[in-house]
This record gives C-alpha cells, sequence and structure tokens, in this order.
C-alpha cells in the first residue's frame, strides 16, 4: 500500500538554460538578434520600434500610428495587405506599449518570401489613408464608450494618472484625444520612427541560412534611414498629490480596487527581492491575498498584486474587483496583509515554497524558442544582460525573512498608497 | 504531427502520453466528461462550482495548491458545458507530485463544509464579475436559453441563478462527485520531458488503485431542429446597441462541422474576412463584427455579432449581416477564398504544436471525441472541404426559421450622454 498523506520526494530547480541570440547589424544601422531553434518549420519575426517622446498635446500618435500600419500604403490598400498574409496562412500582429512598438509576423518558412516584402512596404510605405482613419476614430471612441462601463478599467486609468502623472504611462485616452488626431501629424511622426536605426529586429525559430538571407535581402538595401533621427527619450514620472480617488457607482455589485505607488524599476538592486515579495503577498495562486481574501472571506473571484517596470520608473499596485458591500472590509484586509509583512518573518515553510514556485514559474515560462526571445526583450530594452537572470535565480534562493521585512517597511507603506476605488465605498 | 502512446488501466482511466524531450517541463492534463450540460436543470452551475471544489483539498492531502507550488508547479482548470479539465505544470523531475495529487482528488475529496461555503461566494463574485457587473456580460444567460428550449446547452457553465449556486449542499456535492469522478470518466495525458515507460509506473502505483466506479450513462434531451424565427430585445444600461444572431448547427462530430468552421472563417476570420471588410470598412455600418461557432458535441451555435454605429438602426444593421449571408449562400466562395482559410488553418495547426499544454489538451479532447489519433487527421479534413460544401453548408444554417435574435438596445442615461 502506498501512503498516500506521504508527498513524494522532488527535487530543487538547479539549472536554468537560457538561449542567447546571435547578433548582427544591417548596414542601415538595423540590430537583428536570432534565436534558432525548434522542429517546425516556422519563424516569428519582431519589428522592435521606440516610440518617440510623448507629447501631451498629441498624446495617441504611437498607438494610432502603429495600430493603423496595416491601414495602407502607397502600393497596397487595408484590404490587399490582410489578403496577402492571411492567403499565406501567416499572422500579422501590430502592438503598441508604453516605450515600443512592434510589428509581428508569423510565418511558415516556405512563404516568407511572400510576407517579407508585404512588412516593408508597411515600413516603408505607409500612408494612414484619410477614409480609413475616420473609421480608425470612430470605432475607437465606440470602444471607448464600452470600456468606461467596466470598473476595473475606469480604476486602472485613474491609478495611471495619479501616479505617472502627463506621460505615456499615465494617458488615459478620450474621446477628444481621437477626434484631434490628424492624418499629416501621424505620417511625421511615422517617418521619424519607423526606420531602421530606431529598430531591432528579433528572429525567433527554424533559421535557416536562406531564411537569414531573405531578410537581409529584403531589409538592408531597400530600407534606409530618413534625415532626423528619432528622439525616444521620455518626460519625467510626476506623481500627483492627491491619493485617494473616488467614483461612485450608485448601481454597482462590485467595486473595483486598485491601490499602490511608485517604486523602483528592474534596474535597481531591490527590485528582484521585491519580486520576493510581491509573490508573498499577491504574485500567485496560494499568495496570502487569495488565501485571505479569496479563499477565506469569499470577498472576491480573485485578487493580485504586481511590479510594473519602464525605463523611468516602476509601481507596485494591488488590483480587484469585490462585492460593493464588502468593499470598505476589503482594503481592510489588504492593510492588515501589509503590515504584517512589516513587522512580522516570512516563516522558513511559506518563504522556500515561493522560491520553489518562482524558480519553476521560470522555468516553465521557457515553453518554446519565441519564450527565450521574450526573456532577452525584457533585458535587452531594460539595458541589461543575461547576468540579470543569474541574479534573479540566486536573489529568489537566497533573499532572506529579515531582508524581506525591511523591504516590506521601505517600500510598503499603506499610509503612502495610492487608493482608487469605482463602485461602492 | 504530434505522437503519443496509448493505455488502459483495469479501472478504465485512459492515458495518453506525449513524448517531448525539448522542454524541461512536463503537464499532466485530466479531462473529466462531465460538464453543464450534465446538471439538473435545478441545480445549475454546479458542474463549475465543483471544479472550484477539487482544490479544497482531497482526501489525505489537506492542500491542493500548496505542495504543487512547493515543487515548483502550477495549475488550473476550467468548465465548459461539455468537460471539465484539469491542468499542473511542473518541472518533469517533479512530476510524481502531479500523480500524487490528481489521484488522491479521484480517489476522494475532503468534502469540508468551509470550502464549499468560501466557494460558493467565490463564484457568486465570479458571476458577479463576469456575467452582471459588465456591460453585456448577461449575454450568454439570454442567448442560451432562445437558442435552446429542450437541451442543457439553454443555461450557460455559470448557471441560470445565482440562487442555483446559493443552494448547493454538501450531499449534492457528494453525489455529484460519485457520478461523474471516477476513472471510466477521465482520460489522462501526460507530455512533455517523460517517458510512457515511466508514466506506465506511475499510473500504476497511483491511479490503478481507485476503484473504477459506476459508469455513467448520459441520456440527455436532444434540441429538435429549430423551425421559426425567434427573437428578444432588451433595454440595458449599455453604452451602444448589440445585435446577436444565433443560428443552430450540427455538433461537432457531424460531417460538415469542418465547411462550417471555415464559413464562419471566411465571414469573420482576420481584416480581410467579408463582414470587416464590407461592413466595418467599406459600407460602414458596424464598429465591430464578429462569427464564431462554439464547437460543442451536441448541436452548437453558429453567432454573428456586431456593434451598429452609432447612426445606424438595427433594422439596417440586421439587413446588412443578412445581405452577406445571402451572398455565402448564392454563390460559391473563389478558390483563392477557400485557399485563403484553408492555409490559415494549417499554420494554426502547426504552430499550436510550439505549446506542450495545447498538444496535451488537444490529445485528450480528440481522446474523447473517439481517437486522439484524430488530432493528426484534422488538417486534411479542413483541406478537403470544398466550396460547394461550404455554400451547402450555409444554405442550410442561414434561414430566418433557424435564426434566435437578440438585440441590446442602449437605454440612454446622463452618463452615456455625457
Amino acid at each position: 500500500m502506498i501512503d498516500r498523506k506521504l508527498a513524494p520526494d522532488f527535487k530543487a530547480i538547479e539549472n536554468i538554460n537560457l538561449i542567447k541570440p546571435e547578433h548582427k547589424k544591417l548596414d542601415n544601422g538595423c540590430n537583428v538578434y536570432c534565436f534558432n531553434s525548434g522542429d517546425q518549420e516556422l519563424v516569428r519575426i519582431e519589428w522592435i520600434f521606440n516610440n518617440l517622446r510623448f507629447d501631451a498635446a498629441k498624446p495617441l500618435l504611437n498607438m494610432a500610428v502603429n495600430t493603423m500600419l496595416t491601414e495602407g500604403t502607397t502600393t497596397l490598400s487595408a484590404s490587399e495587405i490582410a489578403d496577402k498574409i492571411d492567403f499565406y496562412g501567416a499572422f500579422l500582429q501590430v502592438d503598441y506599449g508604453y516605450e515600443n512598438s512592434l510589428v509581428t509576423l508569423y510565418s511558415l518558412n516556405k512563404h516568407l518570401h511572400h510576407t517579407l516584402p508585404v512588412i516593408l512596404d508597411i515600413l516603408t510605405n505607409s500612408v494612414f489613408p484619410e477614409k480609413e482613419l475616420e473609421t480608425f476614430k470612430r470605432n475607437q471612441q465606440q470602444k471607448l464608450q464600452v470600456s468606461l462601463q467596466k470598473n476595473d478599467v475606469v480604476a486602472r486609468r485613474d491609478f495611471n494618472k495619479a501616479i505617472y502623472g502627463e506621460t505615456i504611462y499615465g494617458l488615459g485616452a478620450t474621446f477628444d484625444n481621437y477626434k484631434s488626431l490628424q492624418r499629416e501629424d501621424l505620417l511625421a511622426h511615422f517617418k521619424q520612427m519607423y526606420q531602421p536605426s530606431n529598430c531591432t529586429l528579433i528572429i525567433a525559430g527554424k533559421i535557416e541560412p536562406e531564411t537569414l538571407t531573405l531578410i537581409k535581402d529584403t531589409f538592408d538595401k531597400n530600407w534606409t534611414n530618413g534625415p532626423v533621427a528619432a528622439d525616444t527619450s521620455q518626460p519625467e514620472l510626476k506623481p500627483a498629490t492627491e491619493l485617494f480617488y473616488f467614483t461612485e457607482k450608485p448601481d454597482a455589485l462590485q467595486s473595483a480596487i486598485r491601490i499602490g505607488l511608485p517604486t523602483v524599476n528592474r534596474n535597481h538592486p531591490d527590485f528582484q527581492p521585491l519580486q520576493v515579495l510581491n509573490t508573498v503577498l499577491g504574485g500567485y495562486f496560494g499568495s496570502r491575498l487569495m488565501a485571505n481574501i479569496r479563499e477565506d472571506k469569499g470577498y472576491t473571484y480573485g485578487i493580485g498584486s504586481g511590479l510594473s517596470s519602464f525605463k523611468q520608473g516602476g509601481a507596485f499596485f494591488i488590483a480587484t474587483e469585490v462585492g460593493a458591500d464588502v468593499c470598505k472590509a476589503a482594503v481592510g484586509e489588504i492593510e492588515k496583509e501589509l503590515g504584517l509583512l512589516k513587522t512580522e518573518l516570512i516563516p522558513e515553510e511559506e518563504l522556500s515554497l515561493v522560491r520553489n514556485f518562482m524558480l519553476g514559474s521560470l522555468l516553465g515560462s521557457l515553453e518554446n524558442v519565441f519564450s527565450h526571445a521574450d526573456k532577452f526583450k525584457s533585458i535587452y530594452f531594460a539595458g541589461l544582460d543575461y547576468d540579470y537572470y543569474d541574479r534573479y535565480a540566486t536573489t529568489v534562493k537566497t533573499t532572506t525573512a529579515v531582508e524581506l521585512r525591511d523591504l516590506a517597511n521601505k517600500y510598503l507603506n499603506f499610509n503612502q498608497f495610492y487608493k482608487v476605488i469605482v463602485g461602492k465605498y | 504531427m504530434v505522437k503519443f502512446n496509448r493505455f488502459t488501466l483495469d479501472n478504465g482511466l485512459r492515458v495518453i502520453v506525449h513524448e517531448d524531450n525539448t522542454t524541461p517541463m512536463a503537464v499532466l492534463n485530466i479531462l473529466y466528461d462531465v460538464g453543464a450540460r450534465d446538471e439538473d436543470p435545478e441545480q445549475t452551475g454546479f458542474a463549475h462550482l465543483f471544479e472550484h471544489l477539487m482544490f479544497g483539498g482531497s482526501v489525505n492531502i489537506p492542500s491542493f495548491d500548496e505542495p504543487l507550488q512547493r515543487v515548483g508547479g502550477e495549475n488550473n482548470a476550467f468548465t465548459s458545458n461539455d468537460i471539465t479539465n484539469y491542468y499542473i505544470t511542473l518541472p518533469s523531475a517533479n512530476i510524481e507530485t502531479a500523480f500524487w495529487l490528481e489521484s488522491d482528488r479521484m480517489l476522494s475529496l475532503a468534502f469540508s463544509e468551509k470550502s464549499l461555503e468560501v466557494q460558493r461566494n467565490v463564484v457568486i463574485e465570479e458571476f458577479k464579475q463576469r456575467y452582471l457587473n459588465q456591460p453585456y456580460g448577461d449575454v450568454w444567460l439570454k442567448l442560451r436559453p432562445l437558442a435552446y428550449k429542450h437541451h442543457p446547452y439553454r443555461w450557460a457553465t455559470i448557471g441560470k441563478t445565482i440562487k442555483h449556486i446559493e443552494d448547493a449542499r454538501i450531499e449534492d456535492v457528494k453525489a455529484f462527485f460519485k457520478k461523474h469522478y471516477n476513472p471510466q470518466n477521465a482520460i489522462m495525458v501526460v507530455g512533455g520531458d517523460v517517458t510512457t515507460e515511466q508514466v506506465k509506473q506511475l499510473a500504476e502505483k497511483w491511479f490503478a488503485p481507485i476503484p473504477a466506479g459506476e459508469k455513467y450513462h448520459r441520456n440527455l434531451p436532444q434540441e429538435p431542429e429549430q423551425h421559426e424565427e425567434r427573437r428578444e430585445t432588451v433595454t440595458a444600461k449599455v453604452p451602444l446597441n448589440d445585435v446577436y444572431i444565433s443560428f443552430q448547427m450540427g455538433g461537432r462530430l457531424d460531417d460538415d462541422f469542418y465547411a462550417t468552421e471555415l464559413l464562419s472563417d471566411v465571414l469573420s476570420r482576420g481584416n480581410s474576412s467579408r463582414l470587416y471588410r464590407s461592413l466595418v470598412q467599406d459600407r460602414q455600418i458596424f464598429s465591430e463584427v464578429h462569427a464564431y461557432i462554439t464547437s460543442s458535441l451536441d448541436k452548437g451555435m453558429f453567432i454573428l455579432e456586431g456593434k451598429p454605429l452609432e447612426h445606424i438602426s438595427i433594422e439596417q444593421a440586421e439587413a446588412a449581416l443578412w445581405e452577406e449571408l445571402e451572398k455565402v449562400k448564392n454563390e460559391e466562395i473563389p478558390a483563392d477564398e477557400l485557399t485563403k482559410v484553408q492555409n490559415k488553418t494549417e499554420s494554426t495547426m502547426v504552430f499550436s504544436e510550439m505549446s506542450l499544454l495545447d498538444k496535451a489538451m488537444n490529445l485528450a479532447s480528440f481522446e474523447l471525441l473517439g481517437d486522439a489519433e484524430m488530432l493528426n487527421q484534422e488538417t486534411s479534413k479542413y483541406l478537403a472541404v470544398t466550396a460547394a460544401q461550404i455554400k451547402d453548408t450555409a444554405t442550410k444554417i442561414f434561414r430566418k426559421d433557424n435564426s434566435s435574435t437578440l438585440v441590446y438596445l442602449a437605454e440612454k442615461t446622463e452618463s452615456a450622454l455625457a
């Protein structure tokens, strides 16, 4: 008979092997990083651009230019772009973040000679046609109307605005922001931003020599820099002085809560131990916030905390949606959990679990060659190198309970927190 | 091509092994052949509530999550109208922990009153968060009973009402477990950095001692063919009008399933699709429009959904949708357009092989459909569909008297006008 009460032996995670890229630079200044691995005959290619400096008078340009890259060029209409990509079973995505904008192509290798020229055309000849721009503006405003009815969305907007001020990070787009988008501004923005010297090209998948030759042939001599280099600096973050924001929704069944404060980013030595502390508090299913507020009290379907890291700084936040009648009680429990981290040492049993969980998560996040490329992006755009991950593994294994308690006292003071409630309080 | 080995334990548990040594991880996926369709009409939402209770401790192990996290693993689960699926990913060196945990909760739960009470509350908050406190969140609570009059697909997995969740009792939980959670009703897939020999040995050790239990024989009222046009209009606190049209279609194993799915791709997959191009870009009727199928095991729903622009009336919006449907009924789609949706499907299948968890879930789903090997025949089935079949399918499905239309009218409040 087996003893089912007894857990099987387990092994600690020792080695985490990251695939590092091969680096090349095209003559036009574009940096290329290749991650060659995998059995499937496919690749993911990302063209990643630093966003231009945020302009509060024209706050949506980064987003609008990126989103509309697929809406037409001097030679292809939006429909023709979509047709060509879809016909070859490829996937073309555009995505924008606070600091970077991406164009991503997923393609089977055998079709790359059809799909790559479309990307080149988009990156060099986009025209942002007036009609498509009007459609974009109108549809985005309709989407905004729906988003503004969601308490969690409103809470996130209010929170970001409070802690980041008038920057790209604090922006909550308004109807007027969309209305004021002008085609000439998009074109000028596009010309300055989407040039090879502001681009990092990341290729992941099964990269045959001919794949690489094809990419180089397409994106080197046919793609040149403009006269003005991209200004990719960003304004300073300016947190607001007011800490409490409450938007009342009399009919709300649930209230959205988002609280937290600006803090250090990935480049600071405290960031990695803070990640451990964050995991204990609200970074995994078994976290203290989940155990208390969901699994013990049943106030919510989910609660979590997190750390954001940007070039200019970072933030710590806790977010949840709770029954409207228990909103105050939930905030009280959050405060209690933060207090415990500051006054009591995390028991070794709990800390060892969190250590193993975090290392397992890191290992599990390396599912395929795309994930290895993603790990590289996190450090590359923060100006860090692969030592970062070695330090991460060491920090996770060795940070002590005393260090974590001190860290909580240094960074997690509830009376300094920005608090946003949308719903009832 | 996803290779696998397969064996069945004496107690009826089916086990599939997919060896993939390119990863240091392993996944253990268990599909239980029970979904919301198996619920009592007076106790809906139970399969999903039960899924939550599966994390509340088992007979020999007080906490499910804690020991798993301790060995670097993660897990989750989902419930649909057809199935309940649980999965664990963890470093392959610790795979035995997954066998230990999953086998103990298949053996028996702890059935704790406290766990039931808390999970009732959690699920009620989930009900509010996802279905009631969101604009259009209640669409499935309204559309399902419109589209189904007999089949238990007429309620959503979350349940008909919060009351059914509140009323759940520990005796019901025990009875549900006995009826559905036994080896005969489960399919286990183990994938990743493991060997078939190792999985056989671990399965024998941890799962073979579990009693076979009673076989559940499903006998659900099937939905008759629809021959009446149905319609419901609701005025709600939503910012924009919204139109849903649901058509009855066949089940997952019907011959025309593949043509039906490609038909939905022709209409709505990507920016080159018909509805987007015609109704969003060219004619500017909708701000967004979608077509999709539910892929359910019994008769499914083929759904069109669109939010009309503010100056467009509901009548105009519906008429525009029907015009597009008439086109696919009356004319075969051009060869290029068919090749396009087939190519897209083919590459989607290749890309899905990049994910270990996707592969494991797919193997389990196809084994439930009859044979895991069907996963490797999927692409060729999509490639065999002809334009004539798509036209026939469209003609069969897109009939007024096979439609159930749900319209949301935006209640104009002060805040909406501001």
